[in-house]
């Protein structure tokens, strides 16, 4: 591959009717450029998962995919709250998410969790009252 | 074991075949069950069998990202309709049955285990 391949896509807040439709896109382009299942699937759960968490937390956002020669590069940014405490936030099991949203089987409290689990890389830049960046890498 | 085997011995409902999908050629090779989303994310494989008692559009889109076998709606769960017209979208197979989701799971651990 000589060219990096870019992907953007923008992520309906409060959208829970659509939400994970970047994912599938994303997952679509990736199976149409060839690569294996094992990357296809650990890009597919970072970024569904990201993609959630803007739906929840943060009223959207968007998502923008880069697809390089060594590594995916999946960048998420929303204007939503901040994470006031990233350390307790990738505890598993810990959710701020409400009742209504749990009912509809989110708010697990595995989602940044999974994001780091799943990809090689990843770093939170976040502000409270400005908003968050996740730039998460996964190795082809 | 093929879906069409363990739909006539366990006597599921078919909701939704899902396009281009033979029951008596699509094999399923385990199971996951659970309800959390993020959950079934990251431990649904492909060609896995998925039983839930969630029933919304959200657990299509995770059917659709993890290329499950099939989800199998335990307790008589109804699709909702527009988790239905997902699955008719993204051509996924949605089977359902009466049985709770322990049964269905020791139902189909008891099946595998006899086409040993």
């Amino acid at each position: 591959m000589s060219e990096t391949i870019k992907l953007h896509y923008d992520v309906d807040g409060e959208n829970f009717e659509s939400a994970g439709q970047a994912s599938h896109s994303v997952k679509k382009s990736l199976r149409q450029l060839g690569m294996s299942p094992d990357v296809i699937r650990k890009v597919a759960i970072a970024m569904y998962e990201g993609e959630i968490n803007m739906v929840i937390h943060a009223n959207g956002g968007v998502a923008d995919v880069e697809v390089g020669d060594d590594d995916i590069t999946i960048i998420l940014k929303d204007q939503g709250p901040g994470i006031p405490n990233i350390e307790l936030a990738m505890q598993e099991g810990y959710s701020t998410a409400k009742d209504n949203i749990r009912a509809l089987g989110f708010g697990a409290g595995m989602g940044l969790p999974n994001m780091k689990k799943y990809t090689d890389d990843m770093k939170i830049d976040t502000v409270i009252g400005v908003g968050t960046t996740i730039t998460m890498k996964v190795n082809i | 074991m093929t879906l069409d085997k363990l739909v006539r011995a366990l006597e599921l409902t078919v909701i939704n075949l899902g396009s281009g999908v033979s029951l008596p050629e699509k094999e399923f090779n385990g199971v996951y069950a659970g309800d959390f989303l993020s959950r079934a994310m990251s431990h649904v494989h492909f060609d896995e069998l998925w039983i839930t008692i969630m029933n919304n559009r959200n657990v299509i889109a995770v059917a659709s990202l993890t290329d499950c076998a099939a989800v199998i709606l335990a307790e008589n769960v109804e699709l909702l309709p527009e988790a239905f017209e997902a699955a008719v979208e993204n051509g996924i197979t949605v089977l359902g049955s009466g049985k709770s989701v322990y049964e269905l799971c020791v139902a189909v651990h008891e099946l595998t285990l006899r086409d040993e």
